[in-house]
């Protein structure tokens, strides 16, 4: 079975993605269409004394306005508003009752015949509050943190911090060399390009088919059915193309619920699309505060870790990640101890974003590495090799593959890390500052299960359906390759169903294990129509595959075909004729081997210039090579698309990106991404991408995923060179240049 | 967004006619600053004129050497103009250096002039702020207020004009042909925009149902001794922090005459003869640049997130002033700072 396996693809849908033809969640009409605009409360906390809608309701072409005293009736029990993947606690509920939670919360829907008729009626709803006490900032909770809950199952329990391991206290007490800093990541919003909208066709006889922006279509469908009390088959959800999930999507949204509310009330079709600044009301990732402490003795290696973490989340759900695993994980230490706590806000429940846990402790971690590497005048990369482990350092176990090794050793040498003066400020070119940083990244390598249906035409067309999503990463396209690949077809014969609930069952696509779940999904189902093939060519008269086992064929040019003999083929038209068919179909579920006496990652190795004005504090990152190893790379040109796509987001993580929040009124103020810095083209110069070699025997195929370890390690090893240009180390993000002006 | 009444002017009388002395009708040339803050209902215009037709796209040399821009020549056409990039190239390089091209392509010479503040609370109807509701407060003072003015602030106001545009033409001395119901007048730039002061709902002088017309040019150009350099917080397509148009004139290391106008940094782009005063008949030097970076900076004062600024305009200030001497402008398309 080779191929398009490993080959650089395009897209198989970039071009209905470029003309347009690609349709996304609010570009589905039906007749009769009506159009929502959401009214946002302007308080972060008190409830709604009374609602004017006259002024809404006597604009011509008006059809409704929805608020919690007229909505359709909703379930009334946590349990119900819980999706696949909600945090502890009690979900919010859109227009459920007069409290209010959080600034910019939807308060009301106004429903008219056009959407700009929608929004000036939307802006005429006169609201009266009593206000409450809120808090949105993190540092104001300093003292009322909680620690994160005990895990109930083992499920929780791996968010939750590594248990201690020896006497990290006096360990660190009596290390040679001690480095102990805080850091600091702002809270983080995902900014994805197309905004959350939901069309709900509201269909003759209440059924419901609803167009949502989502990273999980049969999540939704779930939750739309718990929250309305709907049966499965009454409400199917659609999301065949999205604009940018980064982990926005993995729960149902508000605009979810108010289109389906409308639709519900008024019996018609609705589409409700977020405006940008409401955009900011939804998941983001939470602001991260963590003091790390190294102790290391002469030799380099470490005596102790101590990583303590107070993440955000909201007042009604326990929202949080791993954070402090990955430096229990990563590095050998003997003595190690891990904390953390919430902070409870008057914000919406903070999210996964990309790389969610990782991308922020590793970042301290990384950082806090390149500091103890200075204290003890070795060079980072040194460091890294000397507390290398081949062993998952919290479960004592060995990993599947982990070939950081590699990582570190191409990505320094494509980068030239060897000629780094180890000094800060001793690098220039041109005037500039010149600053070189590296730093490792660390994420998991998961496999979901997953179903897949194939059908195979006689005349060599397949149809591959399941349920997961593409949300944005090209999962089409690997999906076609590996199934071309596995039934022996061109690329061209494959065509993909996916984002649509109807499909056979599939997790939300996060945790970037997408791509080893469906992928071997489809070579699970493949097998089976090859060996259903060969059942029936074995009742063919004088048939050449007489004696020969279903693991010895295989599926090429059209032809069943013995491994072992080239010779012995049959046709498949030929089969599907002699067994009176025209084509065979399969749908088989696939779960991952179960195997925890190993360790399953995917690593990354970031090296970083930085070319800084002395005088002027602006800070361009020049150059940027990242080594990943994630095990079989599916597509080469989809997968370093990710690696790049991760690095410009590094970029703005270490640079740019912060959500402003004006706590008096607990309100986000660069509420649009004029404000809110992203990278631009020109904050982007030359970014190389590696992927060394991993052979991983976990799944048949061996792919472990690679959505999110490009980001992981990205803003460290950009902190870093800040420091070794400038001489002066940042420990809050992003690094404006306010941060580092006046170091000349 | 509210419903609104849309016509379009077909000469620049029937424009002045049609606003008819109402208060909230609303020129719109290109649009980009105007339907956003309609959008976020800052802006609630009860009618809103077109003047995209009106004949003042322009751009012509005046008898006495000078150039004059009309109100609707779009951005990008007035930076790659012949005539400008030759003799006002620093005023290409200042539009070069605001919003993107596609903003560029659409924003117009009057539209750009007349842009409002970005400050978060004037957007944001949600908030309290005078600029948009006149004695609800200011917000930014104790607020997030990281891109607010440092000079000619008010009790009522510390926004900045967030125009790059501007302020090459105030270092360039234009004036601003306007027409209203009463006749044209000619406005130096300098009095075209106002400090905030008790009304700052009030960006400029311009009276109700005056138009813009053009943008004059005098002759000089400082085109062999210029740059314009911004600070901002992303290489390209961010506000400035501090940005500064400079233009010298040397006789040999000697400031015949040396002329700087600073943006980023208050209600409107800031000139300070004083200051310019410290360069004439000196060496352009280091020293000579600090000392008046010092004067144009004597009055400043930051607020919790700002006061960064201060150093920065310092250090801006010293560093174009070289950028102008040395001849070697601040490029907008390689972003290493000359
Ligand atoms: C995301 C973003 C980033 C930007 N970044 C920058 C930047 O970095 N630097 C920068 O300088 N600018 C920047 N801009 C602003 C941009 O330059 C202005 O929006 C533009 O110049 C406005 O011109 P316009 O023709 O579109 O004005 P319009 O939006 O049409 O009008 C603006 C105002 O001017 C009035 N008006 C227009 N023409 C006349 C006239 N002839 N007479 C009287 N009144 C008139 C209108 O009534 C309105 O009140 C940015 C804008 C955006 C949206
Ligand atoms: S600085 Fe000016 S524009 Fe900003 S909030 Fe204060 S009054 Fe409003």
């Amino acid at each position: 079975m080779a191929g398009y396996i490993g080959t650089s693809q395009s897209r198989i849908d970039g071009v209905k993605k470029v003309t347009g033809a690609a349709k996304y969640a609010a570009e589905f009409n039906a007749p009769g269409l009506a159009y929502g605009s959401i009214v946002a409360s302007t308080i972060a906390k008190g409830r709604i004394v009374h609602i004017d809608t006259s002024g809404a309701k006597r604009v011509p072409s008006v059809i409704d306005v929805i608020t919690h005293q007229n909505r359709p009736s909703m379930a009334d029990n946590d349990k119900a508003y819980k999706d696949d993947v909600a945090p502890l606690g009690s979900p919010f509920r859109p227009l459920y009752d007069n409290r209010v939670m959080f600034n910019g919360q939807p308060i009301a829907l106004v429903v008219a015949e056009t959407s700009e008729v929608a929004r000036d009626a939307a802006s005429r709803i006169r609201v009266e509050y009593t206000e409450e006490p809120h808090v949105t900032n993190l540092f104001q909770q300093l003292d009322a943190t909680i620690s994160v809950p005990q895990p109930t199952n083992p499920s929780e329990a791996v968010f939750t911090p590594p248990s201690a391991r020896g006497t990290p206290e006096q360990a660190l007490a009596s290390a040679a060399v001690r480095h102990e800093g805080t850091y600091y990541v702002p809270i983080e919003n995902h900014n994805a390009m197309e905004l959350f909208t939901a069309t709900a066709v509201y269909e003759p006889g209440g059924k419901l088919t609803v167009y949502n922006k989502t990273q999980g279509v049969q999540n939704v469908q779930r939750y739309v059915c718990g929250v309305f009390g709907m049966k499965p088959e009454d409400v199917r959800v659609l999301s065949p193309f999205m604009g940018g999930g980064f982990g926005s999507g993995l729960r149902p949204n508000f605009e979810v619920v108010l289109a389906v509310q409308a639709a519900l009330a008024l019996r018609r079709p609705v589409r409700v699309v977020l405006t940008r600044p409401q955009m900011y009301a939804l998941g983001y990732r939470p602001a991260m505060l963590q003091r790390i402490a190294i102790g290391a003795n002469s030799g380099g290696t470490l005596d102790a870790i101590t990583h303590d973490v107070i993440t955000v989340t909201s007042q009604n759900e326990t929202f949080f990640r791993q954070e402090t695993g990955w430096s229990a994980l990563l590095y050998k230490s003997a003595n190690a101890t891990y904390a953390h706590r919430l902070a409870r806000l008057d914000r919406p429940t903070s999210s996964d974003q990309r790389a969610p846990g990782a991308a922020t402790a590793v970042y301290a971690l990384e950082c806090a590495m390149d500091e103890l590497a200075v204290a003890l005048k070795i060079d980072p990369l040194d460091l890294r090799m000397r507390c290398y482990s081949d062993r998952d350092q919290i479960r004592d176990r060995p990993y599947s593959s982990k070939a950081l090794r590699e990582c570190y050793a191409q990505g320094a040498a494509a980068f030239g890390w060897d000629k780094r003066n180890p000094a800060p400020r001793s690098m220039r070119d041109d005037g500039d500052l010149v600053g070189w940083g590296m730093a490792t990244g660390v994420w998991d390598a998961t496999q979901m299960p997953i179903t897949v249906r194939i059908a195979l035409s006689a005349i060599g067309h397949a149809e591959v359906a399941c349920a997961t999503s593409d949300i944005g990463t090209g999962t089409y396209t690997i999906m076609a390759q590996v199934a071309a690949d596995s039934l022996g077809i061109p690329l061209e014969n494959v065509s993909i169903k996916l984002g649509d609930s109807a499909l056979p069952p599939s997790p939300v696509e996060g945790g970037s294990w997408i791509a080893a779940s469906v992928s071997n999904g489809i070579a699970t189902t493949a097998a089976a129509i090859r060996e259903n093939l060969l059942q029936i060519a074995k009742t063919m008269p004088n048939t050449p595959l007489a004696n020969v086992g279903p693991d010895d064929v295989a599926l090429a040019g059209g032809d069943l075909v013995s491994r072992l003999d080239a010779t012995r083929a049959v046709a498949i038209v030929d089969v599907m004729q002699h067994g009176g068919i025209d084509r065979i179909a399969q749908e088989k579920t696939t779960s991952p081997v179960q195997d925890e006496d190993r360790a399953h990652n995917t690593h990354s190795a970031t090296f970083a210039e930085v070319k800084v004005d002395e005088q002027l504090g602006v800070i361009r990152v020049a150059r940027v090579v990242s080594a990943v190893a994630a095990g079989r790379i599916l597509n080469t040109k989809t997968a370093a698309s990710q690696i790049l796509g991760s690095v410009v987001w590094g970029i703005g993580m270490a640079l740019q990106e912060e959500t402003l929040i004006d706590h008096r009124f607990g309100r986000v103020m660069n509420a649009n991404i004029a404000e809110y810095h992203v990278p631009v083209n020109a904050d982007v110069y030359d970014i190389k991408v590696i992927f060394v070699d991993e052979p991983d025997d976990s799944n048949p195929l061996g792919v472990k995923g690679l959505g999110e370890i490009g980001l992981v390690g990205v803003a460290a090893a950009i902190a870093n060179a800040v420091y070794h240009a400038t001489g002066k180390r940042v420990r809050d993000l992003p690094i404006t240049l306010d941060k580092v002006i006046g170091v000349a | 967004m509210i419903n609104f009444q849309y016509v379009q002017a077909t000469d620049v009388a029937d424009a002045v006619r049609q606003t008819d002395g109402d208060p909230r009708a609303r020129f719109v040339a290109g649009g980009t600053n105007l339907i956003d803050l309609m959008k976020m209902e800052v802006e609630q215009p009860t009618r809103v004129i077109d003047i995209t037709r009106l004949p003042l796209r322009q751009v012509e040399p005046t008898p006495s050497g000078g150039l004059r821009i009309g109100a609707l020549v779009p951005n990008t056409d007035l930076a790659y103009h012949p005539l400008v990039e030759e003799r006002y190239p620093v005023l290409s390089s200042a539009i070069m250096a605001g919003a993107s091209q596609q903003l560029r392509n659409m924003a117009s010479t009057g539209g750009n002039l007349l842009q409002r503040t970005r400050c978060a609370y004037f957007y944001d109807v949600a908030t309290p702020c005078n600029k948009r509701t006149p004695g609800t407060g200011c917000s930014a003072i104790e607020g997030l207020n990281r891109g607010h003015a440092i000079l000619g602030t008010s009790q009522a106001c510390i926004a900045v004009h967030p125009s790059d545009m501007c302020v090459a033409m105030m270092m360039l001395d234009a004036t601003v042909h306007v027409t209203g119901p009463t006749g044209d007048r000619v406005v130096p730039f300098a009095d075209f925009h106002r400090l905030p002061g008790d009304a700052p709902q009030r960006d400029t002088n311009l009276n109700p149902g005056e138009i813009i017309t053009a943008v004059e040019l005098p002759p000089k150009g400082f085109a062999s001794h210029h740059t314009y350099l911004k600070i901002r917080d992303r290489l390209s397509y961010a506000f400035a922090l501090v940005a500064i148009a400079a233009g010298l004139d040397l006789d040999g290391d000697t400031i015949k005459e040396g002329r700087f106008a600073l943006g980023g940094i208050a209600h409107k782009p800031w000139r300070d003869p004083k200051a310019e005063a410290v360069l004439r008949g000196q060496p352009a030097n280091a020293a000579t640049f600090t000392r008046a970076a010092d004067v144009l900076l004597r009055d400043a004062r930051g607020y919790k997130y700002n006061t960064f600024k201060i150093d920065l305009a310092r250090r801006c200030i010293v560093r174009a002033l070289g950028q102008a001497a040395r001849a070697t402008p601040q490029s907008q398309s390689h972003k290493k700072i000359a």
